[in-house]
């Protein structure tokens, strides 16, 4: 009940809100003064990328520890980390898709072999071989100790690959807010709406997440009640024939 | 502990033996590679210069793909329901059960690599700079390919779905691997690649995760 309500308030919270950060990216921002319209992008793509790769990845990660420990393991946690995956692989991908357009103006070319594009691509991968592996005929808690384990062992393996290709070769810019010396290289309206699309796309990640979450509870019990019936039927056919 | 090497080096003999008895890394994986080199010079067309600045990087694809028919033979032993039963009633401790196969798989994916390289070197017309590179480049890799593919394909489940599966759940991990090994042999062959010794700290560092991860996870793993 509690579940279905903050369902309910998170998603018209999170239309309001990446409505609200379109008009003010699109319409009350200014152009930069070096990118023009483009700058624009800054409003959609961070956003999108903060969430695939740190809340969605970190969330699978939390949730398949969660089901590993003897003491909290519930198949919930196995459905959440799965849920938090597939709608990750939609960011993923949209992050990408972003960056792609983005970076045709500003760097000439839709792909080129940076390191944080790379690392984002294989991250994307792992992610598909994460829903492949959940789609492995399995009884349930099999299918979710393998997942839980390919989902840690993937998060392990994000930094290896992170620093890896950043030793590689580099061209995307550095973390423009979060840099090291903790000095926002934006400022006004265009930092307020920076922030607001942060908050925006995390709340509609979280408003998936639960929608897929209750999609994958209700087929289950489906399941479960198909199988009763079909239980029944049998023996129903037992007793006639 | 003790029991957990004991039983490695005896899972590592018995693969090591199956292999010698039937060929199949010989008369097949070894094939493979082999026709991955020419493939790859194929596509590259004859320029000297090019195949020779990509021959690092092309060897180590091809030890790559290799690498994923290595691990699904070495699970396929391991595959039966009767061999599982076997270990179990051999009081086998999974965690030397997969050092023993991953060892088994390191020492033949180096038989690859030492035979890639003559590949590489009689196809691709380089020549060895410096062993120091080239010894460590060939090693770590093949333990952490070793090590992944064994963890890697133990979690991909059955027969029927890991020959198809395992390739998308390894191969983005192992890309460090394929950067890394690359760079390091790049420079064991002369090319002026900096920062090698680093590139060999990643590959080493891979080899360590994944034997570890390997010792604790493949147990819980085959139980299911």
């Amino acid at each position: 009940m509690m579940r279905t309500t903050l369902r309910k308030s998170i998603g018209p919270l999170a239309a309001v809100l990446v409505a609200v950060t379109a008009w003010l990216g699109l319409v009350v921002t200014p152009p930069d003064r070096d990118q023009g319209d483009y700058v624009r992008l800054v409003y959609l793509h961070p956003a999108l990328a903060w969430v695939a790769l740190y809340v969605a990845f970190g969330m699978s990660a939390v949730c398949s520890l969660l089901y590993l420990w003897k003491r909290t393991r519930s198949l919930r946690f196995d459905r959440l980390a799965a849920s938090a995956v597939e709608v990750g692989v939609v960011y993923t991908l949209l992050t990408l898709l972003t960056g792609s357009i983005w970076g045709r103006p500003t760097w000439g070319v839709w792909w080129t072999w940076d390191a944080r594009l790379t690392s984002t691509a294989v991250l994307a991968v792992l992610l598909l071989g994460y829903l492949a592996l959940r789609r492995v005929p399995a009884e349930a808690h099999i299918r979710a100790r393998r997942s839980a384990v390919f989902a840690l062992l993937a998060a392990i393996n994000v930094p290896i690959i992170h620093f890896s290709v950043i030793w590689w070769q580099t061209l995307h810019q550095g973390a423009t807010v979060l840099n090291p010396n903790l000095s926002p290289m934006i400022h006004g309206l265009m930092a307020w709406t920076l922030l607001l699309s942060f908050v925006a796309f995390t709340l509609l990640f979280a408003w998936m997440v639960m929608v897929r979450y209750e999609i994958e509870t209700r087929r289950v019990d489906e399941d479960e009640v198909g199988m009763a019936a079909a239980i029944a039927d049998r023996q129903a056919e037992g007793i006639h024939s | 502990m003790v029991g957990m090497w004991r039983d490695a080096l005896l899972i590592a003999r018995r693969d090591l033996t199956i292999e010698l008895r039937s060929k199949v890394g010989i008369w097949q994986i070894l094939p493979f590679g082999l026709m991955a080199l020419f493939l790859f010079a194929f596509a590259l067309g004859p320029q000297t210069e090019l195949l020779r600045t990509a021959a690092p990087g092309l060897f180590w694809l091809a030890v790559l793909f290799s690498s994923i028919l290595a691990a699904q033979r070495s699970l396929n032993i391991e595959g039966s329901a009767a061999t599982r039963e076997a270990n179990r009633l051999l009081g086998l401790d999974p965690a030397g059960v997969f050092l023993g196969k991953a060892a088994a798989m390191a020492v033949e994916l180096l038989v690859l690599e030492v035979v890639l390289l003559v590949g590489i070197m009689l196809l691709f017309h380089v020549t060895i700079a410096s062993w120091l590179f080239v010894v460590p480049a060939l090693v770590l890799p093949g333990l952490g390919l070793s090590a992944a593919g064994v963890l890697y394909g133990s979690l991909a489940g059955g027969a029927s779905t890991r020959s198809t599966l395992l390739p998308i759940l390894v191969l983005p991990v192992e890309a460090p691997v394929l950067i890394a090994a690359s760079k390091s042999l790049s420079r064991g062959l002369g090319a002026v690649t900096p920062d090698a010794g680093r590139w060999l700290v990643v590959l080493a560092i891979f080899a360590v995760v994944y034997s570890v991860l390997g010792v604790a996870l493949y147990g819980p793993l085959e139980e299911s």
